[in-house]
């Protein structure tokens, strides 16, 4: 296996995690890029040492054709998935003008009547 | 013959491609999907049948064979929750016609259906790590499109954490699929049976850990169910009925598959399942109580239920694996229907908020029953369904030996029936006028629904049923988690050896 393509896959875990973690969808759609990449390129390791042949004709060691089959089964789908992101943050910003990921309504409106219970409590007597 | 057992993939996909063409007649598409999903349930429930008697049937897509080629594989436990899922499948599809909302608004809404269909038979089916990460995408991205169907403010932003997440818990999974080839060089599930074993022990925990926190995200195990009641609530009822019956015990079956096929038996963390599973009955439950909207009490009320079927598991016994399957059938059915008649009190109130509606049941006590029914049956109140699949679970945990989870079970029980009672006393009791003195039932907004009451009401039907036949049931579950703890059964009938 080769150091430098585990030390990027590492990189692009990192990086992605990172933007992963942020508000903005737009940085989000980024940060699983990166991920999907970093999930293909670990596959595309798996398939053992470099410098062997491509699977062509039948003699010969070659390098196993099974995992760039799985990585690129793989790569239409994060292709497939990231562009529907991409469109439901178009959508987001034409609905919104913003492409932050909001807290859930809900969950705000039952936090913020713990809040007036609280209040209620403090000025009683 | 066997090679029968891919129509239920095969077929949705086909009938996808049909409603496509289709796209300017509705009812074209209606007639089409409607007939594609009733073929796939009578094929599946003659698969439960014919598997039962003659056996685990195993098809190599292709004709390559098992450990390179795409296996599809359908064993007692596979064939069950297929053709359980078909019947959920078909009777919510009834229902969404019947409604107009979602399906009669979107020329997409057919198409994507049943491409969600084929995805769910597709994970239960496949024999495949790699073709059950595939079929987990065919089956996340029908719904992606599903739950934003509308466009509306609220359906992106849920549909954003749902997407997001999803994604997330995919790129772990293709990760994890990567360390099991680099290891093993096989994702052939019946092949990783055996090797799995072999590996260091540093690496065999870290692969049994990232496959219970991939499918335990979608299975919206504790702590991993945030965005469940989150983003389910927004869609259309009946997708979020479909999505509340199905997607999440997909999730819960790759759970127990990799568990009891995968990881060796001296791995099974069992005490971990149990804690985890108690955790998630009891923050489930809570959840849900504290909640003022139908369908966000029973969204909770999924992550808790989906405790007692992580509990049956981690007993690890053909009494406890049993029961997680009598118990899952039942769920399936019993929340699907809870959340269509969630859907008819929105229809009738317009609103799930429980502050602005009431006097259902005096107006409409056909709703009220249709929604007594499956909420006491979740309950776990004798003599419907999920007394049976509770009793199941609590005598198998006693067996077991395990008092503390049993307990908690019963506990969370009670708290169902009280978060139960909260709805039926906010919904269905009461005055049916405001404060103002305006209606709060607004009748026949669409037209009456009795299309979708007669979806709904054959569901509650089917779940008596299951009380009814718990016998012939539970001892065919015994005998499906009796294959699951002999995986040298399943090896066998894939590999041939």
């Amino acid at each position: 296996m080769s150091l430098l393509l585990a030390l990027c896959t590492a990189v692009l875990f990192s990086f992605g995690t990172y933007l992963v973690l942020q508000r903005r969808l737009s940085r989000i759609v980024i940060g699983v890029g990166l991920l999907g990449h970093g999930a293909n390129l670990m596959l595309m390791l798996a398939a053992g040492d470099r410098g062997r042949p491509a699977f062509i004709g039948s003699e010969g060691d070659f390098t196993d054709p099974l995992p760039q089959a799985l990585a690129l089964t793989a790569i239409v789908i994060t292709f497939g998935v990231t562009i529907f992101l991409l469109a439901l943050a178009y959508r987001s910003w034409v609905v919104t003008h913003d492409d932050e990921v909001e807290d859930d309504v809900e969950d705000r409106l039952i936090a913020s009547r713990l809040d007036a219970d609280r209040s209620d409590e403090g000025t009683r007597p | 013959m066997n090679s029968l057992i891919a129509l239920p993939v095969a077929l949705p996909l086909i009938g996808a491609a049909t409603c496509i063409l289709l796209g300017r007649s509705r009812s074209a598409q209606r007639f089409v999907s409607i007939a594609t999903l009733t073929a796939v349930t009578a094929i599946a429930i003659w698969m439960v049948v014919d598997v039962d008697r003659t056996g685990t049937k195993v098809t190599q897509a292709g004709g390559w064979p098992a450990p390179i080629g795409i296996t599809l594989v359908a064993d007692r436990f596979a064939a069950m929750m297929l053709a359980v899922s078909a019947i959920v499948l078909l009777m919510v599809l009834v229902y969404a016609v019947g409604q107009r909302d979602a399906e009669g608004h979107h020329v997409g809404f057919h198409p994507v259906y049943l491409v969600l269909s084929a995805g769910v038979a597709s994970s239960f089916l496949t024999g495949d790590l790699f073709n059950l990460f595939v079929s987990f995408e065919v089956m996340l991205t029908a719904s992606y499109v599903l739950i934003t169907l509308g466009g509306t403010k609220a359906q992106i932003r849920a549909g954003m954490t749902y997407v997001v997440i999803s994604l997330l818990a995919s790129t772990l999974f293709l990760t994890a699929l990567a360390i099991t080839y680099m290891a093993t060089g096989t994702v052939n599930m019946a092949d990783l049976s055996g090797r799995i074993a072999d590996l260091p022990e540093g690496l065999r925990t870290a692969l049994g850990l990232l496959l219970i926190v991939v499918f335990g995200i979608k299975a919206a195990l504790f702590p991993l169910y945030f965005w469940l009641p989150d983003s389910y609530p927004t869609a259309p009822s009946p997708v979020t009925a479909v999505f509340a019956g199905l997607l999440t015990k997909v999730g819960v079956y790759a759970i127990i598959r990799s568990q009891t096929l995968l990881i060796p038996e001296a791995d099974r963390a069992g005490t971990v399942l149990l804690v985890v599973a108690a955790l998630t009955m009891l923050v489930g439950v809570f959840g849900a109580i504290s909640q003022n909207d139908v369908k966000r009490v029973l969204s909770f009320h999924i992550v808790s239920q989906i405790g007692y079927m992580i509990m049956g598991l981690g007993l690890f016994t053909v009494a406890g694996l049993a029961g997680a399957l009598l118990y899952i059938i039942h769920h399936i059915i019993v929340k699907t229907t809870l959340f269509l008649t969630a859907g008819l009190i929105e229809h009738t109130g317009r609103t799930g908020r429980l502050a602005r509606i009431g006097g259902i049941a005096r107006r409409l006590p056909v709703l009220a029953g249709l929604f007594l029914l499956p909420a006491l049956s979740l309950a776990g109140i004798p003599p419907f369904s999920g007394f049976v699949a509770k009793l199941a679970l609590v005598s198998a945990g006693l067996d077991a030996g395990q008092y503390t989870v049993v307990a908690i079970s019963l506990v969370v029980s009670l708290f169902t029936l009280f978060s139960m009672t909260k709805i039926w006393a906010g919904a269905f009791w009461g005055d049916s006028h405001g404060d103002n003195g305006q209606d709060l039932i607004v009748e026949g907004r669409l037209g009456t629904p009795r299309v979708m009451t007669l979806a709904t009401g054959v569901l509650a039907v089917l779940s008596i049923g299951i009380a009814i036949a718990s016998g012939p049931l539970y001892r065919f579950s015994e005998r499906a988690a009796d294959d699951l703890l002999n995986p040298a059964r399943y090896v066998m009938e894939v590999l041939g050896r």
